[in-house]
């Protein structure tokens, strides 16, 4: 089951709708055996709908693909399968109480005298697992024993057994931690040294450097370029996925003579996450908050904004202490908190983008000044101009846009103190920087900013200072332009000094 | 800016369904010649639209109230006791149901939001709370009798200009019905539908969810109040009056296009699936089909809508019970 014929497939003038948005316009892509073939391109350039018009998920509504020269059409999954195409998705499918084998094999389990023929599955899986070199896995482990990386390695076995000569793989490591993507990055050389054909599909540019053979670039659902991934620079890369140059990527930082009084400040704050806080923050500057995973970065903005309140210390809005014990007192202290979690308590999802953008207005102002109307047109603008009007519900507008208007419902009630935890965290290239342009345009009109953020380089392009977070308490602050290794120093507990 | 009406999401339907039952009715009976058949219909279907309206503030903020029906029999069996026939005591009776249908939503809302219970457990426990104290306070047969004065409401019509003999019941229901879709376009209306479409992005914008799920549970209990005011002049005095209504009315929310669960759907389309539900029993009633078959029909319907919400237009296709034609990768077998 394991022969190596290596299988071409070829995509030509793809085209796809939904509900009369075009999403693919005559997209065009080749994939051969044995290459890691990645496809780059921002949220909404179609990238994941190629993969899935491939895979027969979508039918495309013009367009013809060819597999080793003959004309196929998918009227579902598995007749993509028969011709030997399968995805790996981003969500695992597997049982976690059952084995490895009885995954692989689950509801085409082979069948001898009427039963299941275990001793058949087991020995499959285990070729399978030979032949990808993957040893430390065995058919009869339970899968729920199994790490995250090992798991992914069980559904391309899975794929395989099915004879797919060619896979498709949607950001394959977003699920993974740091250690476990080389596992992977090793998996997919073997797996194309075996001749099978990759259709890589991620947002993340080193990811693709260091994997692939080919990039195919999508914009707007059309093809833009492929080339051989070693006669691209990261630089070019960009330009062609924005279809402009970035140039400069971070807006200007503030002067000294931009900044103004304290407008929020921590004395010796704490709760059960963190402690011993003591922050400054300024009108017109943005301060930088790192820290690792669990450093209490985001238990400060939490307190802050009263989702879990501060029981120890003071906490200070414009120099008079305040006692903030639930989002609404925050909100109308002129406190606002763009959540990591913009799906899960950023938005109203169903709800139209005009609803969601006077959300804030409607449920924490009284009176006159929740039905003040005049400045809507200008906030609006901010949105309308990156949906199909203020009426569509925000579900189905891609990342960067739903972004925009979280900050547009903030926004609306003019806060004194803004405070964003991973306020660029997938979305787009263009959409990021339209993000941190806003942000930096808020502090010069005199808003104090909290910036959290895991991505070093936004923070250290963005901030003017950067207080480092480490086990629940600050473990230094740092000057505007700091090296990504000192705030790393201090984020995992090291002083500067040690930092040669 | 243009103004053009929009329709909320979901609403179309439903007043496909209206209208298509309204022709059928035109069809099958001689009273809907002319516009007093409508306006009867409209009277009849009033105490249901009502409550459809109560019962949409709930759903829309992610919640069911189950005891709008015992609430009604309450209601009138309340009534007619405590007026037993005197004209003098209607007004202060009157305005003790509204009080005890507003106390009723009070309590399903505060131990829905205060005490963390499911909103389907604590009305279905009011449910039988309520009925069993009916049942207690009456034996199994209400005593008493209601006022002229308070049936005029259920029974009664008001001379209006160009229109004619007006039913009491059609002039509430309208004020009602204008005044709920008022509310569903300020922003309090819009933040109730935003706390069933995500209840931690209305807390984290500083909103007062827990108040605007009590408002739900207050409207929905005085609107079951007003309703029982409607019915106890329309049907009389009965203690099963109000039996069954809380599912006709969630059925009417949800034939409305209303989703189970929250975050989606207008004030306007539960009325017209309240009043559709109505045309439909009318029509099935002129047709000849018995009436006993009317509850199978409201199963058939809740569960159909629902489907309908959940796939949209998927339904068609699934609904497709021959395999479709594969234009497949493998040869056809010879």
């Amino acid at each position: 089951m394991t022969t190596a014929t290596t299988t071409t497939v070829r995509m030509t003038g793809i085209s796809k709708s939904f509900l009369g948005v075009p999403v693919l316009q005559g997209v065009d892509l080749e994939l051969r055996g044995g290459e890691v073939h990645a496809v780059m391109g921002e949220n909404g350039a179609g990238k994941s709908t190629l993969l899935k018009v491939l895979a027969g998920v979508h039918r495309p509504d013009g367009g013809t693909i060819e597999v080793d020269g003959d004309p196929v059409s998918f009227a579902g999954p598995t007749d993509a399968q028969r011709a030997g195409i399968a995805i790996i998705h981003q969500e695992f499918t597997l049982l976690p109480h059952r084995s490895v084998a009885e995954n692989v094999f689950l509801g085409r389990e082979p069948v001898r005298r009427m039963q299941v023929d275990r001793r058949r599955m087991v020995a499959d899986t285990r070729e399978l697992l030979d032949w990808l070199g993957e040893d430390g896995i065995d058919p009869t482990d339970a899968v729920s024993s199994l790490s995250v990386a090992q798991r992914q390695v069980v559904e391309i076995v899975k794929a395989l057994s099915t004879n797919a000569r060619v896979l498709g793989m949607d950001e394959p490591t977003a699920a993974l931690a740091d250690h476990e993507v080389e596992l992977l990055y090793d998996l997919v050389r073997r797996l194309r040294e075996r001749g099978i054909a990759i259709l890589y599909v991620s947002h993340r540019m080193r990811e693709v450097f260091d994997l692939s053979d080919r990039i195919t670039v999508l914009k707007d659902g059309r093809f833009v370029t492929c080339a051989p991934t070693g006669e691209l620079t990261s630089e070019a890369l960009v330009r062609h996925m924005v279809g402009r140059d970035l140039g400069e990527y971070y807006p200007d930082r503030a002067a000294p003579a931009d900044l103004g009084p304290v407008r929020l400040a921590l004395r010796g704050a704490g709760n059960d996450r963190v402690r011993d806080l003591d922050i400054e923050v300024r009108a017109g500057e943005i301060v930088g908050l790192a820290g690792l995973q669990g450093s209490g970065r985001s238990a400060v903005a939490r307190a802050v904004f009263g989702v879990e309140p501060f029981t120890r210390g003071v906490l200070e809005v414009d120099g008079t202490p305040r006692q903030v014990t639930r989002p609404r007192t925050a909100v109308r202290l002129g406190i606002a908190l763009v959540t990591e979690d913009r799906k899960g308590d950023g938005l109203a999802l169903r709800q139209s983008v005009r609803d969601n953008t006077l959300l804030v207005r409607r449920a924490a102002l009284r009176g006159a000044r929740s039905r003040a109307r005049s400045d809507l047109p200008a906030l609006l603008d901010l949105v309308t101009v990156v949906s199909r009007g203020e009426h569509q519900e925000v579900r189905f507008l891609s990342g960067g846009n739903q972004q925009k208007v979280v900050l547009a419902k903030w926004l609306a009630v003019e806060p004194k103190v803004l405070i964003v935890d991973e306020p660029t965290r997938g979305i787009d290239v263009g959409a990021k920087r339209a993000v941190h342009e806003l942000l930096r345009d808020l502090a010069r009109r005199g808003v104090a900013v909290l910036m959290i953020s895991s991505e070093l380089p936004e923070l250290i392009g963005m901030s003017d200072r950067i207080l480092v977070m480490h086990d629940g308490a600050l473990a230094g602050e740092l000057p505007a332009g700091a090296s990504e290794g000192a705030v790393m120093a201090l984020a995992t507990g090291h002083g500067i000094g040690e930092v040669a | 800016m243009t103004w053009r009406p929009r329709l909320a999401e979901g609403t179309a339907p439903v007043l496909v369904v209206l209208l298509l039952l309204l022709v059928g009715l035109a069809i099958a009976g001689p009273a809907y010649d002319e516009p007093s058949g409508y306006l009867a219909l409209l009277k009849r279907a009033a105490p249901l639209m009502i409550l459809a309206i109560g019962q949409y503030f709930v759903i829309v903020s992610g919640g069911f109230d189950l005891s709008v029906g015992a609430l009604v029999t309450a209601g009138v069996v309340i009534a007619a006791r405590l007026i037993d026939g005197s004209e003098s005591a209607t007004t202060g009776v009157i305005l003790l149901v509204l009080g005890f249908g507003l106390l009723v939503g009070l309590v399903n809302g505060l131990v829905t939001t205060k005490l963390l219970v499911p909103s389907f457990i604590v009305t279905l426990g009011m449910l039988l709370v309520l009925d069993g104290a009916v049942f207690l306070w009456t034996d199994g047969a209400p005593r008493g009798a209601l006022s002229a004065g308070f049936r005029t409401f259920g029974r009664g019509a008001l001379d209006v200009p160009v229109l004619g003999e007006v039913p009491w019941s059609v002039l509430i229901l309208l004020a009602i019905l204008v005044a709920a879709a008022l509310f569903m376009r300020s922003g309090t209306g819009r933040a109730l539908v935003a706390v069933g479409d995500n209840e931690a992005a209305v807390r984290l914008s500083g909103g007062q969810v827990d108040r605007l799920r009590l408002l739900a549970f207050v409207l929905s209990g005085l609107l079951a109040a007003v309703a029982a005011i409607l019915l106890g002049g329309f049907a009389g005095v009965s203690a099963q009056v109000g039996s069954g209504l809380e599912f006709r009315a969630i059925t009417a929310v949800v034939l409305g296009g209303v989703l189970l669960g929250g975050g989606r759907g207008s004030v306007v389309a539960a009325a017209a699936g309240a009043l559709s539900l109505e045309a439909l029993f009318t029509l099935l009633n002129l047709l000849g089909v018995s009436g006993a078959l009317e509850s199978a029909v409201q199963g058939v319907i809740i569960i159909g809508a629902v489907a309908y919400a959940s796939l949209g237009g998927g339904l068609r296709q699934r609904l497709r019970w021959w395999p479709k034609q594969r234009d497949s990768v493998r040869p056809a077998p010879s």
